[in-house]
């Protein structure tokens, strides 16, 4: 090939040439972002449009009925829709922040400090990195039940403590922090404790942020607890709501109610996302499994 | 070395131990415990009602010789299901992120912001989008599409239709798979040092390809096996899609029906309990083997 020069990555500028590439990203861009386009429309069309054949992709005059109607409408056993949003902000806001702490606090000691078993638990979570947690949520139900958190408003927050890629994020990326810093700081007459608060985590965001992410799509996300370990309808959360909408509620009026709830659950994640994503790069370097 | 700094030492590691019991805790009580649990449940009949009994390998020579959805339906799909989805999501990850580290920094923040959102939510929330736009009747917007340029005579149903479920489950897959692994490896392709591509220019190489396999992939051998892993699981972990899809479990005729929906119909809706953990460490073995698989493939020899 007579055009080869040697790959330029990570260009400081846009050049002609690079029309290659964005000759296959942007048709691949659209077609991964056309879908959510169609749900920022569909949940803000009036009721006529969403009657209209042939069926319109872009809405003509947009309404927030259907937010309305959604906060309005109660589910069959009178628990008001403002109520599971409640829920799953609260249960979210906890669960992110406890396995950050969790996380965070097991990563410091995984990466810097010695004790009995740390490679053999370091060896252990690689492994459980593949963990299907579908494959076992029969015997996690025994256990949840045994412990009775069932019906249990924590149900929602301590299973999701351990997680097994946030904890092996967390520590290659504090296996970069030089081990002098830690020695110079315990001389200075530090305890692990400090080390960890002041030294540590202060270095860490980034790493933290990535883990908060996860952590966030995995709860906010999450209809299976809801699902499988509540029956108090109060304690349910919204992702579990917008499941039963869309199985209960298939009529034509129904789908801008349920596009509405879509958008209400992805803007969420989006916004997260856009605000940490620097960091989450930042962190991705250092994601390799050797 | 002071004796009183060996005994500062000793204690400093000693509340490693300390550090970690939060994780190990919540590790043990809800992934270790249940995996030990579910290999002891599937030698046993377990109906939830009574205690387990023990039977043997029943459940598991049940499985292969006697489930006759199993072995004609469940393994072809999630085997036909995980070999589309697993290889075409990764090298597609791999691919765009080669393509996205060649453009300049905001527009490729932009265009991998773009890529990266359908993983957001997968599941649920763009599980009922899908369900608008594969609607059976004639508002849904495929049959409406082709309605109007007259290439379908009357609407298709296509979630109901065992000939197409697969097939969607599949694309809407694969719309949500650029996930975790995918940024991993943008990152990686990112951090690979420039002057390795000078040189192998420098040094006759000829064409992008030829740099793809001998310098792009083997600088970045880490994020390859990240994402793999991360591609394995995420690929067995979307089991349920067809479920959501077609909103019934079994899906019509078997024609979605993977190992995790068949382990929930198993659990959840017959209560054979034994039977559906014997599935479970069917899948978890499978999924174990295939990492071994990706391992094998990047990792590094020592």
């Amino acid at each position: 090939m007579a055009n080869y020069f040697g790959t330029k990555m990570n260009p400081k500028r846009f050049h002609l040439s690079q029309w290659r590439f964005l000759i296959i990203l942007i048709p691949v861009a659209i077609f991964m972002g056309l879908p959510i386009v169609y749900i920022v429309n569909h949940a803000f069309k009036p009721l006529v449009e969403l009657f209209e054949w042939p069926p319109r992709f872009f809405v003509q005059s947009p309404t927030f009925d259907n937010f309305i109607d959604l906060f309005a409408v109660t589910s069959s056993t009178g628990i008001p829709m403002s109520r599971y949003l409640f829920n799953s902000i609260l249960i979210t806001a906890l669960t992110v922040f406890a396995s950050i702490l969790v996380g965070s606090l097991a990563g410091f000691a995984l990466s810097k400090l010695d004790f009995r078993f740390k490679t053999s638990l370091m060896w252990v979570n690689n492994i459980a990195i593949m963990f299907v947690g579908a494959a076992v949520s029969i015997p996690r139900y025994l256990v949840i039940e045994s412990l009775g958190l069932i019906d249990s408003f924590w149900v929602h927050v301590i299973p999701g403590l351990a997680i097994p890629v946030g904890l092996f994020l967390i520590k290659q990326f504090i296996d970069q922090i030089p081990k002098d810093l830690i020695e110079a700081s315990r001389i200075d007459g530090a305890n692990n404790w400090q080390i960890y608060w002041h030294v540590i985590l202060p270095l860490i965001k980034p790493a933290l942020a990535t883990i908060a992410i996860v952590a966030f799509q995995g709860v906010w996300n999450n209809t299976e607890v809801s699902n499988l370990f509540i029956n108090d309808e109060s304690l349910k959360t919204f992702a579990f709501y917008m499941a039963t909408l869309t199985t209960t509620g298939n009529t034509v009026a129904g789908q801008g109610m349920a596009a509405a709830a879509s958008l209400i659950m992805f803007l969420p994640n989006l916004i997260i996302f856009i605000i940490l994503q620097r960091n989450v790069m930042n962190t991705m370097v250092h994601s390799g499994i050797k | 070395m002071t004796l009183k700094w060996k005994m500062k030492k000793y204690r400093d590691n000693q509340t490693g131990s300390l550090f970690v019991l939060p994780y190990v805790l919540a590790f043990l009580i809800f992934i270790t415990i249940p995996v030990f649990m579910g290999m002891l449940l599937s030698f046993t009949y377990f109906n939830l009602l009574d205690a387990p009994t023990f039977i043997g390998f029943t459940n598991f020579i049940t499985i292969f010789t006697a489930d006759n959805a199993f072995m004609q339906q469940i393994i072809p799909n999630t085997i036909t299901f995980a070999l589309i989805v697993g290889p075409v999501g990764y090298l597609l990850g791999f691919f765009l992120a080669w393509l996205l580290a060649q453009i300049p920094h905001k527009l490729r923040t932009v265009l991998t912001l773009i890529i990266y959102s359908p993983s957001m939510t997968a599941g649920v929330a763009m599980a009922v989008m899908w369900r608008i736009i594969f609607s059976g009747d004639e508002a849904g917007y495929l049959n409406a599409i082709l309605l109007s340029l007259n290439l379908i005579d009357s609407p298709i149903q296509w979630l109901a239709n065992p000939d197409y479920l697969m097939t969607i489950m599949i694309i809407v897959t694969l719309w949500s798979s650029m996930g975790i692994g995918f940024l991993a490896m943008l990152a990686g392709v990112l951090n690979i040092n420039p002057e390795l591509f000078e040189a192998a220019y420098v040094d006759g190489m000829t064409s992008k390809l030829q740099e793809i396999f001998y310098i792009t992939i083997p600088s970045m051998k880490p994020q390859m096996l990240f994402g793999a892993v991360m591609s394995l699981v995420a690929t067995f972990n979307a089991g349920a899609i067809g479920v959501l899809l077609s909103g019934q479990n079994p899906t019509p005729q078997n024609a979605g029906q993977l190992i995790v929906t068949h382990i929930d119909d198993y659990g959840f809706i017959r209560f054979d309990m034994g039977y559906a953990a014997a599935l479970s460490m069917v899948l978890l073995l499978l999924v174990y083997g295939f990492s071994r698989v990706a391992y094998k493939l990047f990792g590094e020899k020592d």
